[in-house]
């Protein structure tokens, strides 16, 4: 039973790490594409919307094989990566990161769009009269205002993020302690027959998701009305 | 206040096409435009404050150019240096009543207030009396407090005129008259003109000054009178007129 916790601790520690980058970056895109994507003046912006959509759809391993033409090794940004940088995503835990960004990014986008709609435009345009320019009428007016909106889409992407499973196998692998995560390893586990390990990182992992969800509605419910 | 302007906007929505073509050039410490709903005064006014761009035209205000389409001149509503008070108040739900008195006068990214600005919301709060109010959220406050903390708030930065658009239409009949005297008063203790926008007469009575007159889009008369109440009662007396020899 230790001997079982000790080993379900790097995926765990590993699926907690990936899960959180990959948050945050889906929060900060998200909330910049769903600004962009509430303003009426922008041109095409259904089909932006649609684009933007797309990691909800399409099949994680979809996802992940166009991240691998991309940031593979031969891909045309991994390639500019390696060349100036010389960093390379795939088969490292920044990988895994990147596609449950990908995948996590939608929730936050329409989340935060739907929620920066609501904020009534008058506010904005007295803002504006009142002397603010773009950049502060986002800030102090459209943010605060929709960021309930934008807080509960980033829950929505973090639990997302944790459950990711096709597209980091397809990007990062299945390195045992350097990309395997949690689902990765419940995957590797049963297929090798490994059946206690198994259940018992399965249980973990429903224990880790649940305790997570009941922190994240306590934190909703503390926050401050507007 | 001199205000020149001559606009054209065409709004679509659907089959539905509304024209916009008004054309005014308008002095004193008073003006009000006045029409029935949809005769296209709100949407000059939100031409003046910058939150609506022509199809083409021009606005001049105090002799400078806020927008003229021959010359790619849009000043940006920021600059345009008018107060602006909605309809509906537009208070900032999130913010207390002296942060959102003290909105425009702060300096950065985040507004942040130094002392002297504090000082000004203040005064503002105690002029009004609604300092005790300071640190309510707008959600709290009467109908009556709220048009006081937009008023405060458009005049805070000492603007150069004061559009209202309709200001007191969501305010029940015995409190409008008196927030009718009560806005007026303020504006004249502060030396701001104003621009009126309505289509209740009584508004126009207590206001005066020059009226300019709106239909389906268009100027259709313009009649200056005294301001205030003196002149106000025989403008209120003009588009009475007009509407009889219109319906009647």
């Amino acid at each position: 039973m230790t001997e079982l916790l000790l080993q379900a601790l790097v995926p765990l520690a590993l699926t907690l790490k990936v899960a959180l980058t990959a948050t945050a970056g889906a929060c900060a895109l998200g909330v910049g594409a769903g600004f962009a994507l509430s303003r009426r003046g922008l041109p095409g912006r259904e089909l932006l919307d649609a684009i933007c959509a797309l990691p909800l759809v399409l099949p994680p391993t979809v996802i992940g094989y166009y991240l691998l033409v991309l940031f593979g090794r031969r891909g045309w940004l991994g390639q500019w990566l390696q060349e100036s940088f010389g960093v390379s995503l795939v088969f490292t835990w920044q990988g895994a990161a990147l596609a449950a960004c990908v995948v996590a990014f939608p929730l936050v986008c329409k989340a935060a769009r739907t929620a920066f709609e609501g904020v009534d435009e008058n506010l904005e345009h007295a803002a504006r009269s009142l002397g603010a320019t773009e950049c502060a009428v986002f800030l102090r007016v459209s943010l605060p205002l929709a960021w309930r909106g934008v807080l509960s889409g980033t829950m929505l992407a973090l639990a997302r993020a944790m459950g990711e499973f096709g597209a980091t196998l397809m990007l990062a692998g299945n390195l045992p302690g350097r990309t395997q995560t949690l689902s990765l390893a419940v995957y590797d586990a049963a297929q090798a027959g490994r059946d206690n390990e198994a259940l018992f990182l399965v249980v973990l992992t429903s224990l880790v998701c649940i305790s997570l969800l009941l922190a994240s509605g306590k934190f909703l419910k503390a926050l401050p009305a507007t | 206040m001199a205000l020149r302007l001559d606009i054209r906007k065409t709004l679509r929505a659907g089959a539905q096409e509304f024209e916009l073509a008004a054309a005014f050039e308008a002095q004193g410490r008073s003006i009000v435009l006045f029409g029935p709903s949809g005769s296209g005064k709100t949407l000059t006014l939100r031409a003046v404050a910058g939150l609506m761009a022509p199809d083409a035209g021009r606005i001049d205000l105090d002799g400078r150019s806020l927008f003229d389409s021959v010359n790619g001149v849009d000043v940006p509503a920021r600059q345009r240096g008018v107060g602006l008070m909605f309809q509906d108040y537009a208070l900032f739900p999130h913010l207390s009543v002296a942060q959102n008195v003290g909105f425009g006068l702060g300096v950065g990214l985040f507004g942040r207030l130094d002392l002297a600005a504090r000082n000004r919301v203040g005064e503002l709060l105690d002029l009004a009396g609604l300092a005790h109010l300071a640190d309510a959220r707008p959600g709290r406050l009467s109908g009556g407090q709220r048009q006081r903390v937009a008023l405060l708030r458009a005049l805070a930065r000492s603007p150069r005129a004061l559009l209202l658009d309709e200001p007191f239409s969501a305010l029940d009949p015995l409190l409008r008259a008196r927030m009718r005297r009560e806005v007026r008063a303020m504006c004249q203790a502060v030396d701001t003109p104003t621009m009126l926008v309505t289509h209740d007469p009584e508004d126009l009575a207590e206001f005066g000054g020059t009226v300019v007159l709106y239909d389906e889009g268009r100027v259709r008369r313009m009649e200056t009178f005294a301001d205030g109440p003196e002149g106000g009662v025989a403008a209120s007396g003009l588009v009475l007129g007009e509407h009889f020899s219109a319906y009647g």
